[in-house]
C-alpha cells in the first residue's frame, strides 16, 4: 500500500487586496496508520493545507496524494476514503444533530438507520447527551456542536481524518474528552490521522511526528521525542522558541 | 460510487430541504399565505372584467409563484450552505455535483408544483370558477415542463452565491426582476416597449404563460400545444447540462482562488 499522504513542493498565494503566500513549497508523506501533527501560530498556513488535502482548494504548485490519488486530478477517488473537522462547527444551525447527520450520511452512501446507531455510539463515547441529538444545532454549545463534527467526521469510516484545530476553543472537559476519542480512535485499524493545533501538549501526546510551520513553511518535522531530545528542551513549547528565537505568543500577536 | 449510490445521494438534499423548511415553517405559513393572498387580489384586478380576466392574471401570479419558488429554492439552497459554511462538507463528499444539484432541483421541482397547485385550487374556489373548458392536464404538463428550463436557469443563478454569498442574492434578485418585465407574467408581450421584446422571445417564461393561459382559458388541446411543449423541453435540456457546466466551472474557480472558506 502507499503513502497515506504524499506532498511536494505545494505552494498557495492568494491574491486579495495584497498576496498572501499561505503555503511556501511544503514537501513532507505520512505513512499509513500515523499521525501526523502541524503546529503553527494562527495565519501559518495549517487550514490551506488541510483544504487542499480536501480536495476544496487547489494549489498553485505541487502536488498532494491521498493513497496514491492526486487531489486535484483524481478528487473523485480522495473523498471517499478522507473526512475532516474544522475549528468552526459548520452545520444547518436551525436543525438537529440528527438532521444533520442523516444529511452527511447519505452524503456518504449511508442509510438513516446505520447513521443513527453509529452516530449516537461515537457521541455517547464523546460524553454527549443523547437527549439533545433531537435539538436545534442553535441550542447546544460550542463543545456540543464540536463533538458533533467529530462523530460526523468518524462515523463515515474514513482512511485519512483532517482534523483541523478540533479542540480550539473548547472547554477544558470537552477538549478532554475529545481528546481521548481521538487518543482511543488512533489504535483502529488502518486510521492515519492530520491534526493542526494550537495547543503544543495536545501535539506532544497526541503524535507520532509534529511539523512545525511558519508562515507556510516547515520549519521543523520530527517525532517529538527527537525534537526534545535535539533541542535539549522539556517540552515542545520551549522548542518553538528554540526554532523561531520567539515566543509563541508574540508570533500569535503578529498574525 | 455506482448510479444507485448517486441516486440515494439526492434524496439526502431533498430530505434536508424538508427538514429546514420544517424548522422554519412558521416562515412557510407567511409565504404561502402571502402568495395566496397576492394571487387573489392580482385576480381581483381583473373581477369586473369577467372570468377570463381574473383567469389570465391568476396565471400569472402562479407561474410567476412556481419559476420565483424554482429560482430561489435552488439557488438559496447554495446560498444558504454557504452562510452556514456546510458548503465545504458537502463539496468534499463522494457525490456528484449532479446529483448534489439535481437533488436540490427535485425538491424545488415537487415543492413548487405543490404550492402552485395549491394556489390555483384555492383561488378557483375564491372567485367560484368553473374550469370545465379548461384542459387541466395539459396544464400540469406545461407547468413541470417549463420547470426544467426554470431549473436550467436557477442552476446559473446559482452559481452567483457560490462565488459571493451577499452579492450574489442582489445579482440573483435583478436577474430575476427582469424576467418578470420581460415575460408577460400579467401582460401580453405586445404591449412592451419593442427594445424590450427580444429578451421576451428568449425568455422560456413566455412560452409557458401563453400555453398556460391557452390550456386554462380556450381548452387548448395537447396536440396544439405539442410546439411549445417540444421547445420547452428542448430549452430545458440545455440550459440545465449548461447550468450544471457553469456551476462546476464556478466550483473549480472558487477552488482556485479559495472563494469557498467561510472561515476558520
Ligand atoms: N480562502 C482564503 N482567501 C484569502 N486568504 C486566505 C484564505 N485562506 C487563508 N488565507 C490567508 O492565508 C494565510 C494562512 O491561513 P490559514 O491557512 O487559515 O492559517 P492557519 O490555519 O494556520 O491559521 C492567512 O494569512 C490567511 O488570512
Ligand atoms: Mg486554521
Amino acid at each position: 500500500m502507499k503513502e497515506a499522504v504524499k506532498c511536494e513542493g505545494l505552494s498557495k498565494t492568494f491574491k486579495r487586496k495584497e498576496k498572501v503566500v499561505a503555503l511556501d513549497n511544503v514537501s513532507f508523506t505520512i505513512p499509513k496508520n500515523e499521525v501526523f501533527g502541524i503546529v503553527g501560530p494562527n495565519g501559518s498556513g495549517k487550514s490551506t493545507l488541510i483544504r487542499i488535502l480536501s480536495t476544496l482548494l487547489i494549489p498553485d504548485n505541487g502536488y498532494a496524494q491521498i493513497f496514491g490519488h492526486d487531489v486535484v486530478r483524481e478528487y473523485s477517488k480522495v473523498r471517499p476514503l478522507i473526512n475532516r473537522v474544522s475549528v468552526d462547527a459548520a452545520f444547518f444551525k436551525g436543525i438537529s444533530a440528527w438532521e444533520n447527520l442523516r444529511y452527511a450520511g447519505r452524503l456518504y452512501g449511508l442509510g438513516s438507520k446505520e447513521t443513527k446507531q453509529k452516530t449516537l455510539d461515537i457521541l455517547g463515547q464523546l460524553g454527549f447527551d443523547e437527549k439533545r441529538y433531537y435539538e436545534p444545532l442553535e441550542n447546544l454549545s460550542r463543545g456540543m456542536q464540536q463533538k458533533i463534527a467529530i462523530a460526523r467526521a468518524f462515523f463515515t469510516a474514513p482512511m485519512l481524518l483532517l482534523l483541523d484545530e478540533p479542540t480550539t476553543g473548547l472547554d477544558p472537559r470537552s477538549k478532554m474528552e475529545v481528546q481521548e476519542f481521538v487518543h482511543r480512535a488512533m489504535d483502529s485499524n488502518g486510521l492515519t490521522i492530520v491534526l493542526t493545533t494550537h495547543d503544543m501538549k495536545e501535539a506532544e501526546s497526541l503524535c507520532d511526528r509534529v511539523a512545525i510551520i511558519i508562515k507556510g513553511r516547515f520549519v521543523a518535522l520530527e517525532k517529538p521525542s527527537t525534537l526534545l531530545k535535539k533541542s535539549g528542551k522539556s517540552n515542545l513549547e520551549e522548542v518553538f522558541i528554540d526554532i523561531t528565537g520567539k515566543e509563541w505568543k508574540e508570533i500569535e500577536y503578529e498574525s | 460510487m455506482n448510479l444507485k449510490a448517486q441516486a440515494y445521494g439526492s434524496i439526502a438534499f431533498i430530505e434536508r430541504n424538508f427538514a429546514l423548511i420544517k424548522r422554519y415553517i412558521g416562515w412557510e405559513v407567511v409565504f404561502l399565505t402571502y402568495n395566496i393572498v397576492n394571487a387573489l387580489a392580482i385576480g381581483l384586478i381583473g373581477a369586473r372584467m369577467g372570468k377570463d380576466m381574473v383567469l389570465y392574471l391568476v396565471v400569472g401570479a402562479m407561474v410567476w409563484g412556481f419559476l420565483s419558488i424554482l429560482f430561489h429554492e435552488i439557488s438559496e439552497s447554495i446560498a444558504w450552505e454557504r452562510w452556514e459554511g456546510t458548503i465545504e462538507y458537502t463539496f468534499m463528499a463522494p457525490i456528484n455535483r449532479f446529483t448534489h444539484l439535481i437533488g436540490n432541483c427535485l425538491h424545488a421541482v415537487t415543492y413548487g408544483v405543490i404550492r402552485s397547485t395549491l394556489i390555483l385550487v384555492l383561488v378557483v374556489l375564491f372567485f367560484g370558477i368553473s374550469l370545465k373548458g379548461a384542459n387541466l392536464p395539459a396544464l400540469v404538463i406545461i407547468l413541470i415542463v417549463s420547470g426544467l428550463s426554470f431549473v436550467g436557469l436557477g442552476l446559473i443563478a446559482a452559481v452567483l452565491p457560490l462565488l459571493s454569498t451577499e452579492k450574489g442574492a442582489y445579482a440573483t434578485h435583478i436577474f430575476e426582476a427582469v424576467l418578470l418585465l420581460v415575460s408577460g407574467v400579467y401582460y401580453e408581450i405586445e404591449v412592451l416597449p419593442v427594445w424590450i421584446r427580444p429578451l421576451s422571445y428568449i425568455s422560456p417564461a413566455t412560452y409557458t404563460l401563453r400555453a398556460m393561459r391557452a390550456a386554462l382559458l380556450q381548452g387548448t388541446g395537447l396536440g396544439e400545444l405539442l410546439p411549445t411543449i417540444v421547445l420547452l423541453l428542448v430549452t430545458g435540456s440545455i440550459l440545465i447540462p449548461l447550468g450544471i457546466i457553469v456551476f462546476r466551472q464556478a466550483e473549480f474557480y472558487a477552488k482556485k482562488t479559495g472563494k469557498l472558506k467561510r472561515s476558520g
